[in-house]
């Protein structure tokens, strides 16, 4: 009994040896998780300010397009006028459509209903690049759109 | 002096401050970011089957030139006063039907709110901020009615109970109750927001 009084006398420090492994392994979690950025983007893209947004998630439903000229140091290649990027390459207006459908086909057929195309453009672009891309949105069904832009609450 | 066998333990406390010091700016750096913006729907290709006759009072026409003017029926407007305008021109209420507006009976400018539709046309040299600049006054005039409606029958700002409704982490139950409340104010002011062809001079 005396015996067994000692033992519980003291209460024995709890190891924190492991500590360092739960936290790495929360670090690499988050290592891995953290995307810095969804796409290298090789046309200018200053969105638009507005006020009356509505946000836009469930990123599986949306398709993005963006709209700009050229960044600075593509400018000798593809000279000033304004390109359309879609995922990571530049395509020309006929290609566009090409894409869409690719892009279309790859998400799952329960959702291909549902479709958001988010329109990405740059502030100094004109209206008429967009409303041809519109327009081709139009052939292919793809009527939800959303014009991206910068949320200012004023 | 005994020679050293093996090289002696690296303290391994400090281990976890560092492993901390890391978690911590990750979680700090780390943003989910989730885009916004104006929601539209644009028109199907598909003609409607019946040719719908709009009277032209029922239309308020919202025209861009290519540098930046706008021309509202008829007249040139400023950027400021286009969502007050857009205001009147929706709740105008000339056939007197619609109990809640608040408009001022004008019998040249929209019967209610359900008819009344605004047409927004542009040059293909307009500038594109110019152009979402515009379509946020529209919606935002859309959206000033609705939230007063929201206000005076549910306590509640219409843009707040859509944005619930539309987040799937709102539990269902109030997601069921938002639905019909969302439907009924979206009724009340219908968005009929058309956006022409684009002039091509």
């Amino acid at each position: 009994m005396a015996t067994f009084k000692n033992q519980t006398r003291h209460v024995p420090a709890i190891s924190t040896a492991s500590l360092p492994d739960i936290v790495f392994m929360l670090l690499f979690f988050f290592m891995t998780v953290t995307t810095m950025k969804d796409t290298d983007l090789f046309v200018e893209n200053q969105l638009p300010s507005a006020s009356e947004v509505s946000k836009l998630d469930k990123k599986d439903r949306v398709i993005q397009i963006y709209v700009g000229k050229p960044k600075a140091e593509l400018l000798s290649r593809y000279g000033t006028e304004p390109l359309i990027q879609v995922g990571e390459k530049i395509v020309q207006m006929d290609a566009l459509r090409t894409y869409l459908l690719e892009e279309i086909s790859k998400r799952p057929e329960e959702l291909r209903n549902y479709l958001t195309v988010s329109l990405k453009a740059d502030k100094e672009v004109k209206v008429g690049i967009v409303t041809d891309i519109k327009k081709e949105l139009q052939q292919l069904n793809l009527l939800k759109i959303n014009y991206t832009s910068i949320e200012d609450p004023s | 002096m005994p020679r050293r066998k093996g090289a002696p333990e690296v303290n391994a406390g400090s281990m976890a401050d560092i492993a901390f010091l890391l978690l911590i700016f990750f979680l700090v750096t780390t943003t989910i970011e989730t885009d916004a913006g104006l929601d539209r729907m644009l028109p199907p290709i598909e003609p409607p089957d019946t040719d719908v006759v709009i009277r032209q009072k029922n239309i308020f026409t919202v025209n861009i030139n290519k540098n930046g003017q706008l021309l509202v029926e008829d007249g040139l407007m400023d950027l400021k006063e286009l969502r007050k305008a857009a205001t009147a021109f929706l709740e105008n209420n000339a056939d007197g039907s619609c109990a809640y507006c608040k408009g001022k009976k004008d019998p040249a400018s929209s019967d209610n709110p359900t008819k009344a539709i605004i047409s927004l046309k542009n040059d293909r040299e307009t500038k594109y901020s110019t152009y979402i600049t515009v379509q946020n006054e529209l919606v935002g005039a859309y959206n000033d009615l609705r939230n007063r409606e929201a206000q005076r029958l549910y306590k509640q700002d219409f843009t707040v109970m859509e944005q619930d409704y539309l987040n799937p982490e709102t539990p269902s139950s109030v997601r069921d109750d938002l639905k019909d409340k969302v439907k009924r104010i979206q009724d009340m002011f219908p968005q009929k927001l058309s956006e022409a062809e684009t002039s091509t001079n």
